[in-house]
Parts: C-alpha cells; structure tokens; sequence
C-alpha cells in the first residue's frame, strides 16, 4: 500500500495539531516583519498562520543550538577534609520529538551533511544522535530555482528527498506528502490524512517542472582537487576575498555549518557553579584558531575563507565523498558585501596553479 | 541599621574610591542609619565606570544602578567625572529606548566628608527603587511580535549618476591611480540590483565601476584596514561623514587618502525592494532614473517608483558634505535636509516602557548574533578585539540566550555614542531585519540635545563630545537630592 497521503492547502492546521497532539513540537516557517522581512522556523501553536517561503535562517538549530547545555556543574568542599574538592555533573537529557514542517530539500541535505561527522565518525556524538533521533523532516519541494540558490550544481536539486522523511509536493489544491523513510511512512500512515491516489502523477509532474525551470548546471566534480591545488595560492585568496568583512552570517545562516566551541560558564561569578555550553562558532573568527601560545595559523580573513570555502567543496569530500553545501544559497543571499560562494568555486576550478603559471612564463 | 527583612532590592552602586566611597565610611563610622540594599563595588574614579557596567547590572538583575564620585572640579584625578558626566548622562537617557525606566539609575557626587550627604542620596535612591519595584527582567518580559511601518511621506528621488560624470569620474581616478594602491567604489554583483565594492588597483578594473542608487555599502568601512597605503575612495554624503568621523578620531590619516565626492539624493532601499520583488530566478535588464525603476524579472516588466523604495535614512541626512574632498564631480546644490524622524524610531517613540522591552525581547530571539551589523559598521574599528567576544575580561557568555544577544546590540550601539554617523549599514545588513538603527538614531537624538546640536561626522575639526567636556555643561542639569 502507497504511504502516499494528500494534504489540502485549507488542512494544514489541523494536521499540525493532530501532531501536536501525539505529542511532538512542530516547527514551522513563520514570517516575522522586520526592516527586511525574515521567516523563522519557529513553534507552531494552534491558529498561528504558516507562511511556506524558504526560511531565512537554516533549521539546523534543531539538531545543533546555537547553544546548548552538556551538562551543569557544581564544586563543593568536603567539610571533613577541606583541601579536596569533589564535583557533580548533572547533564541535560530531555530530548522531546520534534516535527519540521515544510524546511526545503537543501535544509533537508543539511542534516545528512550533517549527520556524517556527527554520527558516522569516530565519534558518535551523544547530544547531536538524540536530537537527530527525536527528529522528523517534511520537506516542501522547491517549485522553482531561485537568484541564488545552486542546489543542482552540488549533487541535489529541488525535489531531492535526501535527509527528508517525508517530501511534500504542492499541486492545485493542497499537497501531496510522500514517506521517504520508515519513519516518515509510518507517521503517514498512522496520520488521518486521505490517500494521495492520483494525485500522485500531479506532484510528480510538478516536481519535473521545478527542475526544468533550474538554471544551467555547472561541473564542480574537479573542484576538491582543484581548490587543493590552490590552497597555498595567497594572491587568489586574497583577490577573492578582499570585500570579505569577517562577520559570521555565511556560517550561522549555512545549513551544514557546524563548527562550535566549548566554553565553561560561571552561574555564580566565581566558577563553583556553572554550565558547560557548547555553541555555534565561525571561522570567519579569529577566535576561531587563535591558540594558547598566541600564535594564530588564520591571521586574516583570506586564510578564514579559504578555509571555509575548502572545507565545503574540498577536504569534507575527501572525508565523505560529497560536498559539504546543499546549495541553498543564503551565502550569497546575505552577505553584506555579496560575496558569491559560487563565484569563488568557479574561479578556483578555472585558476591557473603555480605549476601552469611557470610553464607559461618559461 | 534597619534591616528592611526579606524585603530588600538588588541595588549596585559603583562608588570611587577617593570621594563616595569614603563618604560611605564616613557615614557608616558616624553610625548614620542606612537602607542595606546597596552593595557597593569600589572603582578608582567616576571616570573609570563604563555605562555598560550599569547595563550588565540592569540586565542580570539589578533593580537599581548608583554611580557616585568626586564633585566636579574636584576629581581626584583632575578630570575623570567630567567625562564621567557626559557618559552618565547620555547613558540615563539611552535607557527608555531599551524598555528599562530611567530612575532605575542614577549619578550623584558625593566629597569623603559628606557622609550626610550619602546618608541623604542612599535612602532617597533606595526609597525611589522601592517604589518602582523589582526591575522586569529582559528574559521573561512578554514578547511583543509589532512591526514598524516604513512608508514615510515627502520621499525624494534617488542618486542616478549620468554617464558623462561617471565617465569624468573614471578619467580623474585613472590619472590618479599610478600614485595610489588602490581606489574604493562600487561594481555589478550577483545581478544588476545589487551592488557590491570594488577595488579598483587597474585601469581594466576601472571599467567595472557603478555609482549609482543600488550601491549601499558604506566603502569606508574598509580603511582603517588599509593603514600605511595610499587609499582613495568615492564617497557621497554619508561615507563623506564617515571619513570625517575616523579623521576626528585619528584613526585614518588623511595624507593617506584621495577623495573623489560625488552628489546623492538618495540610496535605494534594497532589503524592502526584495521584498516586493519576490523570489525570482534572472533578473534580466535594470533601468533606472530618479524616480522610476524598471525590471525585467523572469521574462516580466517590473515597475517601481523609487520614492517608495528610497531608505529612510536618507530623510535624515544633512545633506551638506563635509569639507573633506579632493575632486568633486557634479552638482551639490539639490541636496536638502529634511531632518524628520526615522520611522524605526519614531515607532519606538509611540511604545512604552514595558511595550519596548517586549519589542526588543522578540526582536533578540530572532537574533543570531552573526556580528553583521557589527562587521559592517565603519565605526567599529576593534575588528578581533572586539568585547562581546573577549574570555578575558569575559563581557558576554556564549550562550545564545536573548538576554546575551541584547547585551551585545547594547554594547555595539554605546560604543557608537556621539560616533555614528547615520549610514544604517548595520540595519541594512541584518539578515532577520532587526531595526537596531533606532538605537544608534536614539544615541544621536541624545547627543544632539545634550551637545549644542553636535552631528557626528560633519565637522573634521570639531572634538567628539564624549572625547572631551566642559567644566560646565550647559544642558546636563543634574538632579539635586534635597
């Protein structure tokens, strides 16, 4: 039996809080009015309106806070004995599940990105797996490209069901929610929503429209070798790099951005009491590398770009075999300079390495 | 001493070390009753206490703030109070628009021998917070989901440079650019509505330059950066003040630089023009004239008028450039001032108190501390030294909790205090649209009042107000506690 079910545009509160109900909190995308309008994946409550526009900040906040605590910790002295000292860690364990409605495929592929270092890695990291258990996507298909999103040019597109439970399709009157894994199925199935029946062929065809109408696709497969080449090209990172202002809105926007730092909070000024927090950082800082000796391996921004940029289409495909940029564009979007991510790939894979510059000179 | 049992505020007061707090020992050696909600943190000198000191405590808990030092014309130190009076006054006036109620804080002098005196100004402060109450508490206010309204009347048109200046510009930048590193201006980014800088380092790269109502990055962020090159740069009004600004502050230094002037009548509004514009996938042609701009989006004509879409801050320029360029290209003569109000401050001005703390509540969950607006402002020179990002004095935690967020837009807008000089790069650039603007045009409302009219950025001679003072000021009237 096809888990397929069809969602009509005037159900979708309802079926909100018929998922409320089971118990999950819903996040979905809310406009929020602003000197630039944004809209935020935020908890959804019974009679909040739902706008369906692609969010302005990537979910990724659901499996990775911005921060979060790892634990708490208090020091107390023993009185029988008062040079020792002992501590109690007390950690954080609710993890309560959580539905995300209508994220697009590319904040989907963030959590796949994602969920190679955290999960599949040496490590498996505890906080992010119980999150990612906890979580269910339904993705909206993109119904077009748009100025500045590339998700086709990294492997993607807009209807790509990676790291989605359930993709969702809109046709004339409502949606048609597919179950992409068993999770996602089953919520289907247990769900009260009408079967989608013909209204499948419909989404199905205005999902081969979505990627007709993409924009001419660019080859990036040489570009981890080629950016490797570069890599100690300081004139080309320089070039590229020079409106760059070092803020971290490229990385905290960025759905597969997941770079933090571990801090120890004091809650009482004086450290008996505190909090281990682990939160978002950039390496667009220069925190980020700067080590204890005072020596810092990323003095400027060139070597910080690099860095990311690197990483993206570079050394996390030499780890994982696919890029780490799902190609949703809010990069480009915001970056107050308009620094061009897509650009700087381009040029990178076109740029002429050291070797061919003497070859031509000699 | 009456112990008001259970019953006791958190009130801070930040005493100096030479005049209150002696005054406090007189008191209390004099056995002078005194209200025990006061906990005292000693410092050197009035002048030693940054206003954000009194906002961290404002903002973690403390129900009222008490800064007291030497009477002016007798600082220990000669002068520190006088400058701690000019922050302390601005700072009393900067709360409201954060939501928190100004007599919450107070600033006083009071001699060693004065215990009397302290006597008198520590019941009278702690009398006061009682009657307010327990502060409200950023963190748990009721969030207030309100938006301003940005259409404005009387918009002028905006800044099209014809191509035979553009052209004569290009023509006095390459004559001067052997002697230079570099020129700064504008170029085409992503696509035609949007503008990004350029730097201009060969007569190939000259070729790309834009200066026309699309191109909204303040350029003069980038100097401090090029210290020790030969710089020039394009500016129209608000950069021009920008430039004078950092001379004021010797931050730049002018033998370094080549200014090229343009006039501007004013910016387009780009985020609101997005807005309006709507997804889309090639934006194929751009026309633009001083009142009209013509789109061909996806295969569409797109028509706006540019006095819908014309920023808001250009309603508040001076119009006049400082006397600062080196070449000057067009006419001057049609820019005006109009001096209205901006409209996010204006829509701070109709909320009150409590309205306004819930407004920046729910603007700070939005937040995602990206340091945009910091990264973007060309006042804020620290660059990786930043405070909010310092262990070492440890300003800011790292959690991202409203209260942190808020904290680091307070520290950004203080720290422009008497320095900002209007260009909105930092609300314009904020992804999630925060107006933080209205701080800043808050900041300089005060420091127009408090200094004769004082506008940052407009005169290279003139001293920053908060760089210096007078041994009597002629609008700080300090409260008596009689």
């Amino acid at each position: 039996m096809s888990s397929d079910r069809f969602l009509a545009h005037t159900a979708i509160g309802d079926f909100l809080e018929g998922l409320v109900q089971t118990g999950y909190t819903v996040y979905c995308p809310q406009k929020e009015p602003g000197v630039r309008q944004s809209v935020i994946f935020a908890p959804w409550q019974k009679g909040l309106p739902i706008s369906l526009e692609k969010a302005t900040v990537a979910p990724k906040h659901l499996v990775l806070p911005q921060s979060e605590v790892l634990f708490r910790y208090s020091k107390h002295k023993e009185s029988a004995e008062p040079a020792k000292q002992s501590l109690t860690l007390d950690a954080n364990e609710i993890f309560t599940p959580t539905l995300l409605f209508a994220s697009r495929p590319c904040d989907a592929r963030g959590f796949a990105i994602l969920d190679r270092p955290f999960l599949q890695g040496l490590f498996r990291d505890p906080y992010y797996a119980r999150r990612r258990e906890a979580l269910c996507v339904v993705s909206l298909t993109c119904p077009s490209g748009c100025a500045t999103c590339f998700c086709h040019w990294t492997g993607a597109g807009p209807s790509s069901p990676e790291g989605s439970d359930i993709l969702m399709t809109e046709i004339a009157e409502g949606f048609v929610l597919q179950g992409i894994t068993d999770k996602g199925k089953e919520l289907l199935l247990a769900s009260k929503l009408p079967e989608a029946g013909e209204k499948s062929q419909e989404a199905t065809k205005a999902r081969k429209a979505a990627w007709q109408s993409l924009s001419p696709v660019q080859d990036l497969s040489t570009a981890p070798q080629k950016l490797a080449e570069i890599f100690a090209d300081q004139a080309f990172w320089s070039q590229a790099t020079q409106a760059c202002l070092a803020c971290g809105a490229c990385t905290y926007l960025c759905p597969t951005c997941y770079c933090f730092n571990i801090t120890d909070e004091s809650l009482d000024g004086e450290n008996e009491q505190g909090v281990r927090l682990r939160s978002w950082d950039t390496c667009m800082a220069k925190q980020f590398t700067e080590e204890a000796s005072g020596h810092n391996p990323r003095p400027d921004k060139a070597q910080r770009m690099r860095n990311r940029i690197s990483h993206k289409f570079s050394s996390y495909p030499e780890n994982w075999g696919s890029f780490s940029c799902s190609g949703c564009g809010r990069c480009v979007t915001h970056c107050p300079v308009g620094l061009d991510i897509r650009e700087i790939v381009l040029k990178a894979i076109h740029a002429k390495t050291a070797q061919q510059n003497e070859k031509e000179t000699s | 001493m009456p112990a008001l049992a259970n019953n006791e505020l958190r009130i801070v007061g930040f005493l100096c070390n030479w005049c209150s707090y002696g005054g406090a020992d007189t008191a209390g050696v004099a056995r002078a009753s005194q209200p025990t909600d006061l906990r005292i943190i000693r410092v050197p000198c009035s002048g030693r206490v940054d206003p954000l000191f009194v906002l961290k405590a404002l903002l973690n808990g403390a129900d009222g703030v008490l800064v007291s030092g030497c009477h002016p014309r007798d600082c220990h130190y000669g002068t520190g109070n006088f400058y701690a009076r000019r922050r302390l006054e601005v700072l009393k006036r900067f709360l409201p628009i954060l939501g928190i109620d100004p007599a919450r804080f107070s600033y006083t002098w009071v001699s060693a021998s004065e215990g009397q005196r302290w006597q008198k100004v520590v019941s009278r402060f702690t009398e006061e917070i009682h009657a307010l109450g327990p502060a409200p508490r950023f963190e748990a206010v009721e969030p207030l989901a309100k938006a301003c309204s940005w259409t404005q009347e009387s918009k002028g048109p905006v800044s099209v440079i014809s191509p035979e200046l553009l052209e004569q510009l290009k023509k006095a930048i390459a004559d001067k650019l052997p002697e230079l590193d570099c020129v700064l201006g504008w170029q085409e980014g992503r696509d035609l509505l949007h503008s990004v800088p350029l730097f201009i380092r060969s007569e190939d790269d000259l070729t790309k330059l834009r200066c026309d109502a699309t191109c909204h990055n303040n350029l003069v962020r980038y100097l401090p950066d090029l210290k020790g090159q030969k710089v020039g740069i394009i500016v129209r009004s608000c950069e021009a003040r920008s430039v004078v600004q950092l001379l004021q502050e010797g931050l730049i230094s002018r033998e370094e630089l080549v200014v090229f002037a343009l006039p501007c009548q004013g910016l387009l509004d780009l985020p609101r023009l997005e807005e309006a514009l709507g997804r889309y996938q090639r934006l194929e042609d751009l026309t633009l004239t001083e009142t009209t701009l013509r789109l061909r989006v996806d295969g569409q004509e797109r028509v706006f008028q540019t006095a819908d879409f014309r920023q808001s801050r250009c309603e508040q320029c001076p119009g006049e450039l400082p006397a600062i360029a080196d070449q000057s290209f067009g006419d001057f003569s049609g820019q005006t001032a109009s001096q209205t109000l901006p409209p996010e401050l204006a829509f701070l001005d109709s909320l009150n108190l409590q309205e306004r703390m819930g407004f920046w509540r729910a603007c700070m969950e939005r937040c995602i501390l990206c340091h945009a607006c910091r990264n973007s402002c060309p006042m804020c020179v620290c660059r990786d030294q930043c405070i909010a990002e310092s262990r070492e004095p440890h300003w800011q935690s790292a959690e991202a909790s409203v209260k942190e967020k808020f904290f680091f837009q307070i520290i950004h807008a203080l720290h422009l205090a008497g320095r900002c000089t209007g260009c909105g790069e930092c609300q314009a650039n904020c992804p999630v649209g925060l107006p933080i603007f209205a701080l800043r045009a808050h900041l300089n409302r005060i420091v127009s009042e408090l200094f004769d009219g004082y506008q940052a950025g407009c005169d290279p001679k003139a001293v920053p107000p908060l760089l210096t003072y007078s041994q009597e000021e002629a609008h700080i009237h300090e409260r008596s506690w009689e």
